[in-house]
């Protein structure tokens, strides 16, 4: 090849702009967006929930749905503009030139069919199955990672571990050598660890097979150390794009900018902290808050005929909450931390072991005693969309625990939750309006107010900002730091992500299959690692080596 | 952990080197937008234009638009008026019925014509629809009361209460309404006082497993949702969480079901009222107008054409309202936004 002559671009976007015809109106969901892939080379669109990242990438492979067009500039597949191309050519570009890996493992393969057939389905199409189809679906099974192909392309998804699945869709994605492939956040639903091989093993096989991808991702870490080019989007448009270091180490937009300053993986990596909200030496004089020893759960597991197998869920867990910090409990996902908050909350029963707040066992509560503890223990949970009750209004929701527990008259619990609305930096005005018209971020924020309704000690974060986008997750995390210093409040905050417990926690506790592995505070666990399980984790923290 | 277990096979690659961030061999220009295109707007601002709309209120707005809906209810809003003050549709009495029109054809005031006994057929349908309307309308109350009570307490408590009750309605479901209501009709308690509320009862007590059926599903999926978790945290005992966040939140395909079968149970009064079951011959009903045209079926079937084609309509107009509101309360429709 000719030194200097000009490259091709593989995919090239030009001004691009998607319509949606909505009940309400069109709706521009992408406007003049601009972007060029580069053969062999991985670009990584970045962005928040609706910024128009899965839009515009949808419209590259056709996929758009059927209220949605693209009403100007070209989308240009090798030269050929494909924006207006028909559903037949899309189905020739399809798989043979184009691939795609969607979102969701758990959806995306169809669960009456096993693995093999619907590899398989996919080299038919384009007519790539061969004389040996058996043989060539156990190859591309192999080729994602997959151990034991023979056997795994007998088996239906069920039987398939979310990385395993998602590892079986990229097979899909891959298994006709396409030129690009359109990866949608092709790991979000999965643990770190998981996530971090799948993407080692995507990047391996596209350089080998000189795949350019393009990627989608909320996880500026992610992006910066996965592509060569990043791309941020935001509100449907390109607001900026360059080389994926550059941008990272001198953003120029004011949205980038303050993504990077929000992302926790980068976050993370910087040591960003907060304050605590009581003195270091006051908090180790004082008597812990909520003490747990040799707590366990054993769930039984219905087999059929009557027969049960036990499942350990917690095996043994001690720790103590100093009051008036915060004490993160990490682990991926089967780790049984989702289950101590349900114990410490008395949703569940314990198998046995103790959990004692302020003195008192809670397992052998009264139920007036249960009822008085209510109040000074309350939860907020993940999904912010489950955590309301749809039927009640705003108003409705904050003031039930007034209500509950008897609290106040009617003008002064409504005095009350204006107030508390005003602490979570709602206007009051929300409270008329229902969980249905307000964002994640949102709702997450009305059952923090929730929550602080009965003014507890000590509240339970179950997962309480995954759900959220990266920005809208660093303004509920600075908010429970400022309630915390404000309030003295004591949290106990259980997540997934080590990255969030850096800008929260005083203390870690991380939890392996029921089993604590590892406790210390935030500087020892990130610094000085003891146990592989936690370092692991540590180094599959996206974008650990970019800063 | 199967994950686990095949440490990554690509173990052998230089993965930091990869982690370390692609540089890539073309030149990549930094663009920047200028910010007046896309002005920075706070984070997750809470958008305080638009009326406040509760989830009941939103489907309400999307159902007043639809036209299956706005021509079923103009269709119920009549028939409910024809039950209500049928002196309004006809002036004719349709008891006083005078032989020598036996069978006679349409005339003037007298548009779809006489019956064998010479009754005026238009008349007796309209006074036929509040008997039909009432089984129809009070069936359904019940049903829900009953169905609706069972199938919330075996969906929330579950356990052997649930094994129970759902054995119960199976046994109830097997078999068929009308088969059974043929039964229960016979006996002497029923058979000797029969009146509208007997129908009513019947029916009732074979229609109430269907609505349990579906109130126990529904509330097996409210039952766990996080705001009942959370409102049990508040400290609200179990039986009130069910009564203030898990029903309400299963309402919707119950009411669904309610709406549809309520026309399902005229056609069952009309079905035993033409088996001579149902109401009883003095009570003036659509089931029973068909019964005695039918014997006159080759000499006058417009006699049995007109109170079938009231009964249809009527049914019609409920099914079609059931659908309507099945798709304004549909939960997918409405996720997301």
């Amino acid at each position: 090849m000719v030194q200097n002559s000009e490259p091709k671009p593989l995919l090239e976007i030009k001004d691009l702009a998607i319509t949606f015809s909505t009940p309400d109106g069109p709706v521009n969901a992408v406007r003049n967006a601009n972007l060029t892939v580069m053969p062999g080379e991985t670009v990584a669109i970045v962005g928040e929930s609706g910024s128009g990242k899965s839009t515009t990438a949808l419209a590259a492979i056709g996929l758009l749905p059927s209220n949605g067009e693209v009403s100007a500039g070209q989308i240009l597949f090798d030269g050929e503009d494909i924006s207006k191309a028909s559903e037949k050519r899309f189905v020739e570009l399809r798989g043979n030139h184009i691939g795609m890996v969607p979102q969701d493992p758990m959806s995306n393969l169809n669960p009456v069919w096993k693995i093999g057939f619907q590899v398989k389905e996919t080299l038919k199409a384009n007519g790539l199955a061969g004389s040996n189809p058996k043989q060539r679906v156990a190859q591309v099974l192999a080729d994602a990672g997959l151990p034991d192909p023979e056997t795994r392309m007998n088996q239906y998804p069920h039987e398939f571990s979310g990385g395993m699945r998602q590892r079986a869709l990229i097979a899909i994605g891959l298994a006709c050598r396409p030129r690009l492939l359109i990866a949608d956040e092709p790991t979000s639903a999965l643990d770190v660890t998981v996530q971090q091989q799948i993407l080692d093993h995507l990047d391996t096989m596209t350089s080998e097979l000189g795949t350019a991808v393009l990627l989608i991702t909320h996880d500026l870490g992610l992006a910066a150390e996965r592509a060569e080019k990043v791309i941020v989007m935001y509100k449907g448009q390109v607001v900026e794009s360059g080389p994926a270091l550059e941008l990272l180490r001198n953003p120029q937009h004011p949205y980038t900018k303050r993504l990077i300053n929000s992302a926790p993986s980068l976050a993370a990596q910087r040591g960003d902290k907060h304050e605590m909200a009581v003195d270091e030496v006051v908090a180790e004089k004082s008597e812990p808050l909520l003490k747990i020893s040799n707590l366990t759960k054993v769930f039984d597991i219905r087999k059929g005929f009557g027969r049960k197998e036990k499942f350990t869920a917690v095996d043994k867990v001690s720790f103590e909450i100093p009051k008036g910090t915060t004490t993160a409990v990490v682990g991926e996902s089967g780790s049984g931390k989702s289950t101590i908050a349900q114990m410490v909350l008395n949703l569940l029963d314990a198998t046995s072991g103790d959990i004692v707040f302020d003195g008192q066992a809670i397992g052998k509560l009264s139920e007036r005693e249960l009822f008085k503890y209510r109040r000074r223990v309350q939860p907020i949970f993940q999904d912010p969309y489950g955590s309301l009750d749809p039927m009640y209004s705003i108003y409705r929701t904050i003031e039930e625990p007034l209500r509950i527990h008897g609290i106040g008259n009617q003008a002064s619990r409504e005095k009350k939750v204006k107030e508390l609305l005003g602490q979570v930096s709602m206007p009051a005005s929300t409270m008329h309006r229902f969980p249905n018209e307000l964002s994640g971020g949102q709702r997450q924020r009305i059952a923090i107010a929730r929550a602080l309704a009965l003014q507890p000690e000590m509240i339970v974060c179950d997962e309480a900002v995954s759900a959220l986008d990266v920005l809208v997750q660093a303004q509920v995390l600075e908010l429970l730091d400022e309630l915390q210093r404000e309030l003295g409040l004591t949290y106990l905050f259980i997540t997934h992500d080590l990255a969030v417990v850096r800008q929260i926690a005083d203390n870690v506790c991380v939890m392996e299959h029921g089993k604590l592995v590892e406790q210390g505070t935030v500087d020892e666990i990130f610094e000085n690692a003891k146990s592989d399980y936690t370092r692991n984790l540590l180094s599959a923290i996206p974008g650990a080596s970019l800063i | 952990m199967p994950e686990n277990q095949n440490q990554n096979p690509e173990a052998g690659l230089p993965i930091s080197k990869i982690r370390a961030g692609k540089v890539s061999k073309y030149t990549i220009p930094h663009f920047v937008a200028p910010l007046d295109e896309t002005p920075l707007q706070g984070v997750d601002a809470v958008k305080e234009t638009g009326k406040p709309l509760s989830m009941w209120a939103e489907a309400w707005r999307s159902l007043r638009k639809r036209p299956l809906f706005i021509i079923s209810a103009l269709l119920i809003i009549v028939v409910i008026a024809i039950a209500t003050i049928p002196g309004l549709f006809t002036s004719v009495d349709p008891t006083s019925c005078y032989l020598e029109f036996s069978n006679e054809g349409p005339s003037s005031g007298h548009p779809m014509g006489y019956n064998f006994q010479g009754c005026d057929v238009y008349a007796r349908a309209i006074h036929g629809t509040r008997a039909s309307l009432m089984v129809g309308i009070f069936t359904t109350i019940f049903v829900v009361l009953i169905g609706g009570t069972i199938g919330a307490l075996a969906g929330f408590y579950g356990g052997w209460l649930d094994t129970i009750l759902a054995r119960l309605g199976d046994i109830f479901f097997a078999l068929p309404m009308v088969l059974g209501a043929i039964i229960v009709m016979q006996l002497p308690a029923f058979r000797d006082n029969k009146s509208v509320w007997t129908v009513i009862v019947t029916l009732a007590i074979f229609g109430w497993p269907q609505v349990a059926r579906i109130t126990r599903g529904a509330v097996l999926e409210a039952r766990d949702a996080d705001f009942v978790k959370a409102s049990r945290a508040l400290g609200l005992s179990r039986g009130k969480s069910l009564l203030k966040h898990v029903i309400p939140n299963a309402m919707a395909p119950v009411i669904v079901v309610a709406t549809v079968n309520l026309g399902v149970y005229i056609v069952a009064e009309a079905t035993l009222s033409f088996l001579g079951l149902g109401l009883p011959f003095e009570v003036m009903s659509w089931g029973n107008d068909i019964s005695s045209a039918q014997s006159q079926l080759r000499n006058n079937p417009m006699m049995l054409m007109w109170p079938a084609l009231f009964l249809s309509v009527t049914v019609l107009s409920f099914i079609m309202l059931g659908d309507a509101v099945r798709d304004a309360l549909d939960p997918k429709s409405r996720k997301g936004n």
